[in-house]
């Protein structure tokens, strides 16, 4: 686990099973990994109860193929995560004390997904979540407000408003992104060359 | 909090016997016009001057929170305890000044809820009389269990029955009713949170079940009403105060060490909500932990200590106050 810079840092865990009474699992690109290590220390008729929620990365198929092995009771792949969250909202919207949440896979699946489930009336502590694969970050411009998806880059240049950003670890659970401050406000032109840091 | 906080003056205006056990309170600010405004499930401290002995109890409001004119608290007496709730009962009348505490609010509802489930034992019916008013007037789903012994024990079953209709579900255990608590959180919506307050064994069979089915802790809360444990008199030495303070029988280490003039921390008192957890700079003897805050590996480690309920037997305590 990485230890945050500061406090509003997510900072994750390690996906358990957990009692319920029906088990929802959210996960994205390796995320997929996280379910089935999961499962190798999961009771035999754990995913009788648990549905899987997943969006698979281009290439990914063979993790697809090991999730519906699972059997859980519903499986679902959706094209992207924008795509799966409403699947996510109709779900927890008729859903009953007792169902735990699990989330896996990138920050931006695990932000997203937490937003949704607290507006449910989920607290975030009571989520279990497990980062895996890609550290790029979902970064909102605080400047025009404008969301930029899997940013990898420090500083960063704002898509909608083209502003030079500097990523911060300061993050918005309310808007599940990372800050991003213009860095050359001072003496534009000053930003520090642009290199790959989230991989 | 600490008792320097404690500087509200308020005229009793109302004392109305409840029930056989059960006796209800009135304040009205001694000056100016209101008090400060509270959410539903806050309390108050109540201090006590009884005879030699200061008492600092709190009580849960149960007035209405948009109405703040008065304050209202609801106390049973129990004649086996320190010797708080007999006090009120016995020597607090109508026109008495005391001294009471701003609110504070330690079980309070939790708003991005979508549901809530109020499960109350007894004289825990308190806080969640000003937490269905407050639900109730920002339109907040809620239910409410209420078990007790029998229905002239029961304060306010029958006036909030009246008020919230079918949100209110009576048990009566003389007329062979019993709460089933895992029927009550069967179907909950996703979001519900669940509060309990009453005896310790309704507290610790709702946590259980509530665990069993999968809810997790964020969603649940408790208020226990503790209370200081009795037993024999001890010596506390204070190292930074350089005091050392004696503690009667039926007076719990945090008032002992009010009354030798340090001004310790707290909000509860009652061994819940860990303010004033006091670090043990020696202790030859035992520490008889009370408190529901301290993890039992903090306990057995004899490093820290809750004075508002906590005991010591033994020759010698030194605490860093």
């Amino acid at each position: 686990m990485r230890l945050p810079s500061i406090k509003s840092r997510p900072v994750y865990g390690t996906l358990a099973p957990r009692t319920g009474t029906a088990h929802l699992f959210v996960a994205d690109a390796e995320g997929a990994e996280a379910i089935l290590d999961l499962a190798s220390f999961a009771s035999s008729n754990f995913f009788e109860k648990a549905q899987i929620f997943y969006v698979p990365k281009r290439g990914a198929g063979h993790l697809e193929a090991r999730l519906t092995a699972l059997r859980p009771f519903a499986y679902n792949a959706s094209p992207s995560i924008a795509a799966m969250l409403p699947r996510l909202s109709q779900t927890l919207s008729t859903a009953r004390m007792g169902l735990r949440l699990y989330l896996a896979g990138t920050e931006g699946l695990i932000g997203q997904a937490t937003k949704v489930a607290t507006t449910y009336g989920i607290h975030h502590d009571a989520i279990i979540a497990e980062h895996r694969g890609s550290m790029a970050r979902r970064v909102q411009c605080v400047h025009c407000k404008g969301i930029i998806e899997e940013v990898k880059t420090q500083p960063v240049i704002c898509s909608h408003c083209g502003l030079r950003l500097f990523v911060r670890d300061h993050y918005s659970r309310r808007i599940a992104a990372f800050q991003g401050v213009c860095i050359d406000a001072e003496q534009p032109g000053s930003a520090p060359a642009i290199q790959e840091v989230f991989r | 909090m600490s008792f320097s906080n404690l500087q509200m003056p308020a005229k009793v205006t109302e004392v109305v016997q409840v029930t056989p056990q059960i006796k209800r309170f009135r304040f009205e600010p001694a000056h100016g016009s209101e008090f400060r405004s509270f959410s539903g499930g806050a309390h108050i401290i109540v201090e006590m001057n009884d005879g030699h002995l200061v008492r600092r109890n709190a009580y849960s409001l149960m007035s209405h929170p948009a109405h703040v004119s008065s304050y209202m608290i609801s106390v049973l007496r129990d004649d086996a305890g320190r010797g708080g709730s007999r006090f009120m009962h016995d020597q607090i009348k109508e026109g008495m000044i005391i001294k009471i505490s701003h609110p504070v609010n330690l079980f309070a509802a939790t708003f991005n809820a979508t549901r809530h489930l109020l499960i109350a034992g007894g004289i825990g019916i308190t806080p969640f009389v000003a937490m269905m008013e407050q639900l109730s007037l920002e339109n907040r789903p809620f239910e409410l269990h209420y078990a007790a012994r029998s229905q002239k024990d029961a304060a306010y079953a029958e006036a909030i029955a009246c008020k919230f209709g079918s949100s209110v579900n009576l048990y009566f255990s003389d007329l062979g009713q019993r709460l089933d608590i895992k029927q009550a959180l069967t179907f909950q919506p996703l979001g519900t949170h669940l509060y309990v307050c009453g005896p310790e064994r309704l507290i610790d069979d709702v946590v259980a079940i509530a665990t069993a089915e999968g809810w997790p802790k964020q969603n649940i809360h408790l208020e226990r009403f503790m209370a200081a444990a009795i037993g024999a008199p001890y010596d506390v030495e204070l190292a930074r105060a350089k005091k050392t303070v004696s503690v009667g029988s039926t007076q719990s280490m945090l008032e002992a060490i009010e009354a030798a003039g340090v001004d310790a921390p707290y909000f509860c008192r009652g061994g819940a909500c860990g303010q004033c957890e006091t670090a043990v700079v020696l202790c030859d003897g035992k520490l008889v932990h009370a408190d529901h805050f301290l993890t039992e590996e903090v306990k057995a480690s004899r490093t820290k200590v809750m004075p508002c309920v906590s005991r010591f037997e033994g020759k010698k305590l030194v605490l860093d106050l």
